[in-house]
């Protein structure tokens, strides 16, 4: 069951507590519309960072939707249009 | 002619040692890292006692990319393997990729991480556990962190042989720098003290049950009930002479030879393999028994095999002939970590002229007729070492090593 929204810092926050952060790379900058790849995350630590979401919001997020998200925008998008749903 | 294979850098995570020189130091002080264990009320298991590194913080040494991916194994590894570097002074993104490879040794895979993560399974549910426990607890994942933090892309392995895979590792490593691999980062690490990991050893039924850090692993004395599980290990670098020569590295000594055997069946009335281990090492190397100046032993800690150990160099060498040390009475048994951190220890003690000594062995066993180095360091050259080295299930190796970059 859907709790609630997820917002940016939410989301620095699960992929700084599931995957670290790249030295290098300011997760608290304008970040919204860079990549992941950018950011230094890879595809094993975007799942690590979606089974938190997943936990933290009672959304389902399946595999594929998690890589077509490229950014940021994308993946809060994805994960809030869920949210909204479930309420 | 095989090109001759020497070894340019060390870094090693010891419970009595972080980094070389601490490690060293404390080696030849005679001072030991076994204790009761720290990290968890151990009174509930029958063997209380371990040799941890308590002063490893892996936040000090990895990123926090790395930290949430990584078991306690392969972040000590890292750090080694960073030190071996900076000790060999190589650059690896100076060196093209290619010629570059890591084989290490693995015992057990990362048994703190995996425990972990099933515990998450079992009270949590699997929505819980780790993407990363795809690869944390896996054998080969110390050698795929190496090559992925230096960027070596070079011939690479893993060697599974319990406590014998820290000089399996080093032979094969020596295989790759053979074929024409410039550089091979070689070793083993392992750290599975967590209470499943502790629990898993238990049931080898060759773990000491003292409680008492003052008798516990008492290898080749009358009173050896078994070994104390240590964590850690030593990462070298490898190079060929030729190579280490032409840069002007250091060059600690060369591996001058290699055997590896396996025992027979459990019941079979057939020797056990660990003889033919020490004489192909000895073949390998074309030295003759009188040679060696100091073994550096496996040391099980458990009758038996400290008798067929004793017995195998008293056979090759005569009985109380060479000096035998065992340094890991300091360590506990690091299992993959084990014969690295020896190999190490025998290049420190050509370098500096001083054998390590074997600590609490007060009534040495009859039936092991060696000549060991007991309770303070000797002074003595080292041109040649013999390094043994036993894994449970069968395992035996030996390397030869000489001092300085190989004669022949």
């Amino acid at each position: 069951m859907a709790t609630h929204e997820l917002t940016l810092a939410g989301l620095t926050r699960i992929l700084r507590e599931s995957a670290g952060e790249d030295e290098g790379v300011d997760l608290d900058g304008d970040i919204l519309d860079l990549s992941f790849t950018e950011l230094g995350y890879d595809s094993l630590a975007l799942l690590e960072a979606a089974g938190r979401v997943e936990r933290e919001t009672g959304i389902k997020l399946s595999d594929d939707v998690v890589g077509e998200a490229e950014t940021p925008r994308l993946f809060l998008a994805l994960v809030n249009e869920l949210v909204t749903v479930g309420t | 002619m095989t090109a001759d294979v020497v070894v340019t850098g060390i870094g090693v995570v010891a419970p009595n040692g972080l980094g070389t020189e601490e490690f060293w130091t404390a080696t030849l002080k005679g001072v030991s890292g076994i204790d009761r264990i720290s990290r968890y009320d151990p009174s509930g298991y029958p063997s209380p006692l371990a040799g941890e590194v308590l002063t490893f913080d892996a936040a000090d040494h990895l990123s926090s990319r790395l930290l949430p991916q990584t078991d306690r194994m392969t972040q000590m590894a890292l750090a080694a393997s960073d030190w071996a570097l900076a000790d060999a002074e190589v650059d690896p993104a100076a060196v093209p990729e290619f010629g570059m490879g890591v084989v290490t040794a693995s015992a057990s895979g990362g048994f703190e991480f995996a425990q972990n993560e099933l515990q998450k399974l079992w009270s949590n549910g699997p929505e819980y556990v780790s993407a990363y426990q795809s690869f944390a607890w896996f054998y080969a994942v110390n050698t795929g962190q190496i090559s992925i933090r230096h960027g070596m892309r070079g011939p690479s392995g893993v060697l599974v042989t319990e406590g014998a895979g820290g000089l399996d590792a080093l032979g094969h490593g020596r295989r790759h720098v053979r074929k024409g691999t410039g550089l091979v980062v070689s070793g083993g690490v392992d750290a599975s003290l967590s209470p499943w990991g502790l629990v898993s050893q238990i049931t080898s039924g060759r773990l000491s049950r003292s409680a008492d850090p003052e008798r516990a692993y008492a290898p080749f004395d009358v009173s050896a009930d078994g070994h104390v599980p240590g964590e850690g290990g030593a990462i070298l670098v490898l190079e060929s002479a030729a190579g280490a020569l032409e840069r002007g590295a250091r060059i600690y000594g060369t591996i001058a030879g290699y055997g590896a055997s396996c025992d027979p069946a459990p019941g079979s009335d057939r020797e056990p393999g660990l003889r033919r281990a020490v004489e192909l090492a000895l073949a390998d190397a074309a030295v003759a028994p009188p040679e060696i100046d100091v073994v550096f032993a496996d040391a099980a800690g458990v009758r038996d095999l400290d008798r067929t150990e004793a017995q195998t160099l008293a056979a090759v060498f005569g009985p109380h002939t060479v000096p035998v040390t065992a340094p890991k009475t300091m360590t506990g048994r690091l299992y993959s970590g084990a014969a690295c951190l020896d190999v190490a220890a025998a290049l420190l003690a050509m370098r500096d002229g001083i054998v390590p000594p074997t600590l609490r062995v007060p009534d040495q066993a009859a039936d092991c007729p060696i000549a060991l180095v007991r309770d303070t360091a000797r002074e003595m050259t080292v041109r040649t070492a013999l390094v043994v080295a036993r894994g449970h299930g069968g395992f035996n190796a030996a390397v030869v090593l000489r001092a300085g970059p190989d004669s022949n």
